[in-house]
C-alpha cells in the first residue's frame, strides 16, 4: 500500500493537489527539551490543505494531532519546517502579524468548547470581531446573524451555563467562522457530546468549507473523521498513510430497477 | 436478513400485491438491501404454504396477487420481534484471525498491516457519510441503516485502534509464550463457572 510505513517525506509528496493550497506545512518537525531527554512530537510533516477541503487528521491519543494544529495556527513555532497560510510563512511575520492573523482569519474549535462564562452567546461570538476593530453594535449583529443560521437565534442572549453541551459546541463554531475567516481548526471538536451531537458539529465545519473555507480536524473518532475529504492518519508524530477520495456513495445502494 | 418476516410485516398493515411488497421492502431498508423478485415470490409461496399469508384468488400471476397476513402470521410476527438474535457464539471474524496469524509471523510488521485495515475502513466509512450529506433524501429508514453501518465499521476501527495499543504495551513487557496445547477462551470459561 502506498505511504504505509514509508518514511514522511514519501507521503509528503503525495499528500495535497495541483490547487493553490490554504494551509501548508512543509516538512515540520517540532522536538520539546533537549539532549538524552529531547521529544519529538512531530517528524517532518508535509500536508496542503485547498480553500473548501476538509481534512482530517487521525491518531492516537499521543501521536501529535495537537502539536500539528497548535502550529498550524500559529500558536507555537516549529523546530524545524516552514507553515504556510495562504501563501505566507509564518516564520517570516512579528508577533503582532500572527495575532491579527489568528484574530481575523483562522478560527480555533476546541474540545472544551472555550467559551468565556460571563458573556452571553451572541458576545462570546462578536468577540474576535471587537477585539480586532469592529464596532460593538456592528460586532454584535453580525454575531446574531451567524447564531440564526446556526439555528441558535433564540439562544443568543443566555449564557454558557444556560446552554446544553450540543449547544455551546455550535456557539463555539459560530465563534470560528465568523467575520472574513478562511481557516477553521479543530481538535476533537465533538468533546463529549453524543453522535447526533457530533454530526451536527461536522455539518456545520462542512457547510463552511462549503462556503470556501480550508478545514483540519484533529480527532480519533473515526464517525467524526468520515466526514472529511480527506484523512490522514499520524502515528507517533508522523504520517503514514492518507486515504483515496472516496467512491460514489451509489456503489453501496442498489437500485431496485437493476433487477 | 430475513425476507420472511420483513414481508409479514409489511402485511400486517394490511393487504398489498406482490409487486408493492417488493418495493416496499427495498424502499423500507433504504435501498441497501435489494431483493429479486424470484426471492420475493417463493418467500410469499412459502408463507401462504405455512399458513401465515393468504391470497384470494390462485389462477393471478405473482406481481398482482392480492396478499394479506393470517392470525398466525401476526403471531409469528410477533415472536420473531420479540426473540433476540443468537449473539452467543463469536462470530469467526476474519480480520481477527488475518491479525491473529500475523503475530505468529516474525517477517510482518502488525502494525502497518492494522493501517491498511484501518484505512480501508475509514474510506469504507467515508462512503457511508456521503450518504448523509445530503439531508433532502435522507428519511427516517435510510439514517438507521447508515448509522448501523457506521458504528459497525466504527467499531471495528476501535478494535484496530485496542489492537495497537496492546502491542505497543506488550512491546515493553513481552507476554508469556501461549500454551499450545490448552484451549484458553475453554478454559477459562470453566474457571468462572
Amino acid at each position: 500500500m502506498a505511504g504505509c510505513g514509508s518514511d514522511g517525506a514519501t507521503v509528503a509528496a503525495q499528500i495535497g493537489g495541483p490547487e493553490m493550497s490554504f494551509l501548508e506545512l512543509r516538512s515540520v518537525t517540532k522536538t520539546y527539551g533537549d539532549g538524552a531527554s529531547q521529544v519529538t512530537a512531530l517528524e517532518n510533516i508535509s500536508l496542503e490543505v485547498e480553500r473548501g477541503a476538509l481534512v482530517a487528521v487521525m491518531g492516537p491519543s499521543g501521536s501529535g494531532k495537537s502539536t500539528l494544529l497548535t502550529i498550524a495556527g500559529s500558536l507555537e513555532d516549529p523546530t524545524e519546517g516552514e507553515v504556510l497560510i495562504d501563501g505566507a510563512r509564518l516564520s517570516g511575520m512579528s508577533r503582532n502579524d500572527k495575532a491579527r492573523l489568528r484574530r481575523r482569519t483562522i478560527g480555533f474549535v476546541f474540545q472544551d468548547f472555550n467559551l468565556l462564562p460571563g458573556l452571553t452567546a451572541a458576545e462570546n461570538v462578536s468577540l474576535p470581531l471587537e477585539l480586532d476593530g469592529t464596532g460593538a453594535r456592528t460586532a454584535q449583529a453580525t454575531a446574531r446573524s451567524v447564531l440564526e443560521d446556526l439555528g441558535l437565534g433564540e439562544r443568543a442572549g443566555h449564557y454558557p451555563d444556560q446552554l446544553s453541551g450540543g449547544e455551546r459546541q455550535r456557539v463555539a463554531i459560530a465563534r470560528a467562522v465568523i467575520g472574513d475567516r478562511h481557516l477553521v481548526l479543530a481538535d476533537e471538536p465533538s468533546g463529549a457530546l453524543d453522535s447526533a451531537n457530533g454530526e451536527a458539529v461536522m455539518r456545520l465545519i462542512l457547510s463552511a468549507c462549503k462556503r470556501g473555507l480550508a478545514a483540519v480536524v484533529v480527532t480519533h473518532d473515526a464517525q467524526l473523521a468520515s466526514w472529511a475529504d480527506r484523512v490522514v492518519f499520524l502515528r507517533d508524530g508522523r504520517l503514514v498513510d492518507q486515504t483515496e477520495p472516496p467512491p460514489s456513495p451509489e456503489a453501496l445502494l442498489h437500485s431496485s430497477v437493476e433487477h | 436478513m430475513s425476507v420472511r418476516h420483513a414481508l409479514l410485516g409489511l402485511l400486517s398493515e394490511g393487504p398489498k400485491y406482490g409487486h408493492q411488497l417488493r418495493q416496499e421492502f427495498e424502499a423500507r431498508t433504504g435501498d441497501v438491501w435489494p431483493l429479486n423478485v424470484g426471492q420475493v415470490y417463493t418467500t410469499l409461496q412459502r408463507l401462504e404454504r405455512d399458513g401465515l399469508i393468504e391470497s384470494d384468488d390462485a389462477e393471478t400471476e405473482g406481481p398482482q396477487r392480492d396478499y394479506r397476513i393470517t392470525e398466525a402470521g401476526r403471531e409469528e410476527l410477533d415472536h420473531w420481534l420479540r426473540t433476540p438474535p443468537d449473539m452467543t457464539e463469536p462470530p469467526r471474524d476474519e480480520l481477527v484471525i488475518k491479525v491473529l496469524v500475523a503475530l505468529a509471523l516474525p517477517d510482518v510488521d502488525v502494525a502497518d498491516l492494522l493501517q491498511i485495515h484501518r484505512r480501508y475502513l475509514v474510506e469504507l466509512m467515508q462512503q457511508w457519510t456521503r450518504l448523509k450529506e445530503d439531508e433532502a433524501d435522507f428519511d427516517l429508514s435510510l439514517a438507521l441503516v447508515v448509522d448501523a453501518e457506521l458504528f459497525r465499521l466504527d467499531s471495528v476501527i476501535r478494535w484496530l485502534d485496542a489492537v495497537d495499543g496492546r502491542l505497543k504495551r506488550f512491546s515493553v513487557e513481552p507476554w508469556p509464550a501461549a500454551d499450545p496445547t490448552a484451549p484458553r477462551l475453554r478454559r477459562r470459561l470453566a474457571a468462572r463457572r
